[in-house]
């Protein structure tokens, strides 16, 4: 075994840190696998939950959205893959969000008794959610042989997209992350928000209803390109992307990626002394 | 390659802690509580905008947990590290291990550190005794590979092989410690940290941890092991770093520690004593002959009394009550001033009570107490005293211990 010199210092920036990262890499996935096989112990119906939540969803959707309020599909697609196909993305950011938010004090006995780089905690709770939304997709295939639509050629682009759904998620979620550590007021604030992005992120709704001076100002919500991304993967020719939008949807998601490992690297030494 | 496995430099850390001065109020007013609700809603918006962490109760002071540590621990060498409740081994051995970073100061460490701070962190209760292994291994820093190899050795250690696949919330808590504690002792690393884990399990499987810590060091590893049980520290390690109020008191032999850690706590009585000069307190402790002089140490074979001064003031209803520990930190007699008399009379100034000296075996004491007023706790106190028990013509057991707490010396009838 090499001898490794280590010193330790108030402010001092970890100069192995990546290098840790990578080191404690299997924790990440021990972290996630244990997440999401206690996920669903104990409950009779298990996985269906995952499958069941979006479903309804989409339900309730179509019937308000599409039924009711008779707001436009994009082209000839059926409402219901629409309404899907920003729920998929939608539902994977929020619960990244909340599960990431509350993945520190959740591992309080973790963080107060061992040192481990503490990103992985939060980045573990985002694979749990993805593990999630692997499982929706299964309804999303469901949905397309009922409606007998026959996607594009740009599904094959569809994961990118979902590496940008990740990307999304992963910088908010450890801005939060960290915020809730020290500010307790998040746990509030982050249910609120979760309800409230849904109605305001295009999810029920294509986004090709916000009007065209607005359009730009309404992708300052980095979900809304995200979503717009995903109904062009899966409805192919049926949907447009708005361009300058999607580019602004990007901008946004780097920026919340760099400011959120910013933040949490600068208050990562002090959780153990909040929570 | 350098043989200081750690070295500290003037290691400080603080924390910021608030209190509530309206607390000592007897009346709360509406219009207080809403004035001073306000005020602290002012402050924590202030503290957020600065980025501050919110700290409850209306006055914030700084709380220095360690202040200026400095030492060296060498490769190979076993350190106890101990101190009264406060004295700082907890922050210490969390900034060693990296959990918690120094406010200021220098630590430089060689060699990969395992810190068991606390036994089976991050066990799941809903996973297997197997999944539990890899979940623990991984969380201490082992790789998959690491774990594989060591399984087989990992759960004979621990004595589960029979319920490896039971989720461990129906394991018995005894079980439990012990997967947790294999686990952690099959690490390889350099350091081991570990906190008071060994006062869990029993009797067997403590001597079963020693045995593996004790052969950990003489592999060449440092072991750092902190500790309220004297002997445990007596008998893991080679030196002792004693802290106080959060500096380093001293650095020694553990038998010397050991008995500088007694003294300490002694000294502290002085302390509490004058904080209190105008409320009823203990004025002094201590081992008295049977002519009435102090002394340090009594003959089993003497007569010995406890005596106590008392200062009453005009207090009314005064209990005082009192425990004799071992140094192995078993209590073994307790004792009741409400058994002879209800109350402390006003005009008391000082009270014996015989103990029975010829039932302890030879060692060091201490005596804990308290004095309550009005059934109300006034003053209470870890160590009032200490004293030694010698005992002429030995005849102890191996390891120069005795097997029980007390010795049966004088009613032995031998018939013809």
């Amino acid at each position: 075994m090499t001898q490794q010199t280590l010193i330790i210092e108030n402010g001092l920036a970890e100069r192995h840190y990546w290098r840790d990262l990578w080191r404690y890499r299997e924790l990440f996935l021990v972290l996630a696998w244990r997440d999401v096989s206690v996920r669903y112990k104990q409950t009779v119906i298990g996985l269906v939950w995952a499958l069941i939540q979006p479903l309804l969803t989409m339900v309730v959707f179509t019937v308000i959205f599409g039924k009711i309020a008779k707001l436009p599909t994009e082209g000839v697609a059926p409402y219901a893959l629409l309404v899907y196909a920003g729920l998929l993305p939608w539902q994977f950011f929020a619960s990244s969000l909340s599960g990431a938010s509350n993945s520190i004090s959740g591992n309080a006995n973790l963080i107060g008794k061992v040192y481990f780089p503490r990103l992985i905690v939060p980045t573990a709770a985002i694979v749990v959610s993805f593990v999630d939304f692997m499982i929706s997709f299964v309804i999303l295939i469901g949905l397309m042989l009922w409606y007998q639509f026959m996607p594009g050629w740009q599904i094959l682009t569809l994961p990118l997209f979902v590496v940008m759904a990740f990307l999304a998620s992963i910088g908010p979620g450890l801005w939060i992350t960290s915020l809730n550590v020290k500010y307790r007021d998040f746990r509030y604030i982050i249910p609120f928000m979760v309800q409230f992005g849904l109605y305001v992120s295009p999810v029920g709704f294509s986004s090709g209803v916000v009007p065209e001076e607005w359009r730009l100002l309404y992708s300052l919500n980095p979900v809304v390109g995200v979503i717009d991304g995903f109904r062009w993967a899966i409805l192919g020719g049926e949907s447009r992307l708005y361009w300058p939008g999607f580019a602004l949807s990007w901008a946004l998601i780097v920026f919340f990626l760099w400011l959120g490992i910013k933040k949490f690297r600068q208050m990562e030494k002090s959780f153990a002394d909040l929570i | 390659m350098s043989d200081i496995a750690i070295s500290v430099e003037n290691l400080s850390k603080s924390y910021l802690v608030g209190h509530n001065s309206a607390k000592a109020e007897r009346y709360t007013a509406l219009r207080d509580v809403i004035a001073n609700n306000a005020r602290n809603l002012a402050r924590k918006t202030r503290d957020m905008f600065q980025g501050k962490a919110i700290v409850q109760g209306d006055e914030v002071e700084e709380f220095w947990a360690l202040k200026d540590l400095s030492f060296d621990i060498k490769q190979g060498d076993r350190v106890g590290i101990i101190g009264r409740n406060g004295a700082g081994k907890s922050t210490l051995l969390k900034i060693l291990s990296r959990i918690t970073e120094p406010t200021s100061g220098r630590i430089k460490i060689n060699g990969r550190v395992a810190s068991l701070l606390e036994v089976g962190t991050g066990f799941h209760p809903e996973l297997t005794g197997r999944e539990n292994i890899f979940l623990n291994g991984a969380i201490l820093g082992m790789s998959r590979n690491e774990i594989q190899r060591k399984f087989d050795e990992i759960v004979a250690f621990a004595e589960v092989e029979r319920f490896l696949d039971t989720p461990v919330k129906r394991y018995s808590s005894g079980m439990y410690v012990r997967l947790a504690f294999a686990v952690a002792a099959h690490l390889e690393s350099e350091i081991l940290i570990v906190d008071e884990v060994l006062a869990v399990g029993d009797a067997d499987f403590q001597k079963k941890c020693l045995g593996k810590m004790e052969g950990i060091s003489k592999g060449g590893r440092t072991v750092i092991l902190v500790s309220h049980n004297m002997s445990a520290v007596k008998n893991l390690s080679t030196s002792v770093i004693l802290l106080k109020n959060g500096h380093v008191e001293g650095i020694g032999s553990p038998e010397e520690m050991a008995n500088s850690y007694l003294r300490i706590s002694r000294d502290a009585t002085s302390e509490i004593s004058l904080i209190n000069l105008n409320k009823p307190h203990i004025s002094k402790v201590g081992l008295y002959n049977s002519v009435q002089e102090e002394v340090l140490a009594a003959n089993s074979n003497d007569e010995a009394f406890i005596f106590f001064r008392i200062k009453t003031y005009s207090e009314k209803r005064l209990v005082f009550g009192f425990t004799i520990y071992n140094s192995e930190d078993v209590g073994l007699f307790s004792g009741i001033t409400s058994d002879a008399t209800e109350f402390i009379s006003d005009t008391c100034k000082e009270f014996t009570i015989k103990i029975p000296i010829d039932l302890l075996n030879p060692g060091q004491y201490r005596l804990e107490g308290a004095l309550s007023s009005n059934g109300v706790t006034i003053e209470q106190n870890e160590c009032y005293c200490t004293f030694d028990v010698h005992r002429a013509g030995q005849f102890d057991f191996k390891n120069g211990k005795a097997k029980g707490f007390f010795r049966l010396s004088n009613d032995w009838n031998f018939k013809k």
